[in-house]
């Protein structure tokens, strides 16, 4: 997994609330048995004029010349609510988005990010408007900085917030780490655990 | 100490308290299907890791396979048939239990788990698909994850996860006529906000729950993440034993009784805590239906589209002029009587025997209104077979709905089968997104009485309308 430790980049925002995976890739989006090649229909249904074409919809912020390479997304209450669909979080990756700014997300999707190297940053409704106004004055240069290991955001004029992460999330994604080959290190306690309740409450194993 | 359900089961399944503040969490059952399932298990095996426990892991094809009779792994969806061959090698290799295409006991993933006794009380279920909290209703702490989850599930048999909060949504008072599970969660989250549940494990309790049956349960665990919430569940009680009593994957003879001694004790102790209460008096609920893109965007199918200034928030206002404009609708509109282009009976929220018997009910006798593209989709091979055996399809097929093999189907728009640009929906499914049945068409949310009564009449019906007095 790609690691994240700081990053300093262009943010734009997408001021709506329960923002679903449907919107961030719509299921017609994911036409392979793969993990790549999903960056192109990140916010299709929004992103192109027409859904069956890729004509750009001028529209839309992130076609936006002052918007070209956003890599950060300040956004509303509950975002990548919906399908569990790690799609969405693929695309966001592949598009080159490295962290999102919202009051809250949906629980899959949250977890969906730490396991991918997007870092999902939990900050006030008030923050995020403060925020996307400071950098909608001028969004390629007013760009947004945020450091894991302090947990902090920062904004060229002087704004400054803190944010909670839970130190496991944390730890993994400052050293890139790979979540599977973590827990295998407690082989033994998982084993035991299994010879322990396979005494009290055989049933839940299977036999094939 | 006294403890809540799901901290019982929580407790009971706890591997280790880890140094970072999260707990290692023993997963009893991994369930998968072919569009997600399909990544997971082909990117674990080229990682070169093993399935730990195959024999704790299913799959089913149901979110892209076609509904057609006589269908095959080609599908109207363009590559579909791609992830249904992945899928089915994939899971060959793995040595995972497959139903398959052409299986009897196919269906959606949520359907058949528990029909199959899969899912039993007080264990831990995950499946990459965000609906798995509808098994929570047989009294297991089932949840959706993600495809890099599902791999870990099944590597490790663990899950890496912080403790959710625990809410208790409690439901009393008596229903109403034509007042169903899926318009108790309507309800609820029209009340609360599609984020009301945030971060929360939701016991969902009270008479009103306890009097559901074992299906309604599931209807109302299944909406539990559109409330955002880490799951839903209800404790099992001696309704939930006898339904799975038999099933074929639950305990057998002595292992039967241990299991069930056991899943006595499953319930939230008298003075137990949750961190959040919720208390709702059904009387108040009558026939819910959404009008907008969120489940929030739900009202009492009496009541008009709210005025923008009801609204709490900024934000809640700007998301529902967006809404608004997208549905084709006006602050005020009266939702009886407007006129809908399609019907839909299925996904996992609402395909099961009852909520047939109780659609059938309506249109035995009675045709559909000639302008309306009406479809029914049992949510497994073996609720079709019941069905026809009861002939609840020719009552279907009499009134004119199309009569369709088990699966998602168009719950959502994959790239293939959809119900057409601006076309009006009425859906028993979940999701009422902007695109999510098709480009551009309007959901409107409703339990399965009230799509059966708006079917016939074309137009939004108030299923007590329908009613038969016997």
């Amino acid at each position: 997994m790609k690691a994240f430790t700081t990053h300093c980049g262009i943010a734009a925002p997408l001021l709506r609330i329960n923002i679903d995976t449907d919107a961030i890739i719509p299921s017609r989006e994911m036409r392979r048995v793969s993990k790549k090649g999903l960056g192109e229909g990140l916010f299709a249904s929004s992103r192109y004029v027409m859904s069956d074409s890729r004509e750009l919809n001028p529209d839309f912020i992130l076609n936006k010349a002052e918007y070209a390479n956003t890599t950060i997304l300040l956004t509303g209450n509950n975002f990548g609510c919906g399908s569990s669909r790690e799609h969405a979080v693929w695309a966001l990756a592949e598009y080159g988005i490295r962290a999102i700014i919202a009051p809250s997300f949906g629980a899959i999707f949250y977890q969906n990010c730490m396991r991918n190297g997007i870092l999902p940053v939990v900050l006030s409704n008030e923050a995020v408007m403060q925020l996307s106004d400071e950098i909608m004055q001028d969004p390629q240069k007013l760009k947004i900085e945020i450091d894991l290991q302090e947990q902090k955001v920062s904004s060229k004029k002087g704004l400054h917030f803190e944010f909670d992460i839970e130190t496991g999330s944390k730890e993994m994604l400052l050293n890139g780490l790979d979540s599977i080959g973590l827990t295998l290190q407690y082989e033994a306690d998982i084993k035991a655990f299994e010879q322990q309740t396979q005494k009290q409450h055989s049933w839940l194993y299977l036999q094939n | 100490m006294s403890k809540t359900l799901f901290q019982k089961i929580w407790d009971a399944h706890q591997v280790k308290s880890l140094p970072d503040g999260t707990y290692l969490i023993y997963i009893d059952r991994v369930f998968l299907h072919e569009r997600t399932g399909s990544i997971a298990l082909q990117s674990l095996a080229e990682a070169g890791r093993k399935v730990r426990h195959p024999e704790q892991v299913f799959c089913t094809m149901d979110h892209i396979v076609d509904t057609f009779p006589g269908r095959g792994d080609d599908t109207v969806m363009p590559s579909g048939k791609d992830f249904i061959q992945a899928t089915r090698k994939e899971a060959k290799a793995a040595g995972i239990t497959l139903f398959d295409i052409g299986d009897e006991q196919q269906g959606i993933a949520h359907v058949i788990s528990p029909e199959l006794g899969i899912v039993q009380p007080g264990l831990t279920l995950v499946c990459p698909d965000s609906h798995t909290c509808t098994q929570g209703a047989l009294g297991a702490a089932a949840w959706g994850i993600g495809s890099s989850e599902a791999e870990h599930a099944m590597a490790t048999q663990t899950l890496r996860i912080n403790k959710p909060k625990l809410m208790r949504v409690w439901f009393e008072g008596e229903l109403n006529s034509c007042v169903t599970a899926k318009d108790m969660i309507l309800h609820l989250i029209s009340k609360f906000g599609a984020h009301g549940g945030a971060g929360h494990a939701i016991e969902f309790a009270g008479p009103t729950v306890e009097a559901l049956s074992i299906e309604a349960r599931m209807t109302l665990c299944n909406m539990a993440v559109e409330f955002a919430a880490f799951t839903g569940l209800v404790a099992p009680d001696q309704k939930t034993i006898e339904y799975l009593e038999g099933r074929p994957y639950v305990p057998k003879g002595e292992q039967w009784h241990q299991a069930v001694e056991y899943w006595h004790s499953l319930v939230t102790d008298d003075d137990a805590l949750f961190d959040t209460e919720i208390k709702i008096d059904v009387a108040e609920i009558e026939p819910t239906i959404t009008w907008g893109t969120s489940p929030q965007h739900a009202c009492g199918i009496s009541q008009t589209v709210p005025e923008l200034e009801s609204l709490a928030s900024e934000d809640a206002r700007t998301a529902a002029t967006r809404a608004l404009a997208y549905q084709a609708l006006q602050p005020g509109d009266k939702l009886l009587d407007l006129k809908i282009d399609c019907a839909f009976i299925g996904s996992c929220t609402n395909s099961r025997i009852e909520d047939l018997r109780k659609a059938a009910a309506i249109l035995k006798g009675r045709k559909v209104a000639s302008h309306v593209k009406a479809i029914c989709v049992p949510g497994s091979q073996q609720v079709k077979a019941a069905a026809e055996r009861e002939g609840l399809h020719q009552v279907f097929l009499d009134a004119g709905f199309e009569w369709r093999e088990s699966g998602c189907s168009m719950c959502f728009y994959a790239g293939g089968e959809h119900f057409g640009k601006q076309q009006r929906v009425l859906s028993t499914s979940n999701r009422n997104f902007e695109s999510r049945q098709g480009p551009e068409t309007r959901t409107h949310l409703a339990s399965p009485e009230t799509v059966a009564a708006s079917a016939l009449n074309g137009c939004i019906t108030d299923p007590r309308t329908m009613m038969r007095t016997n």
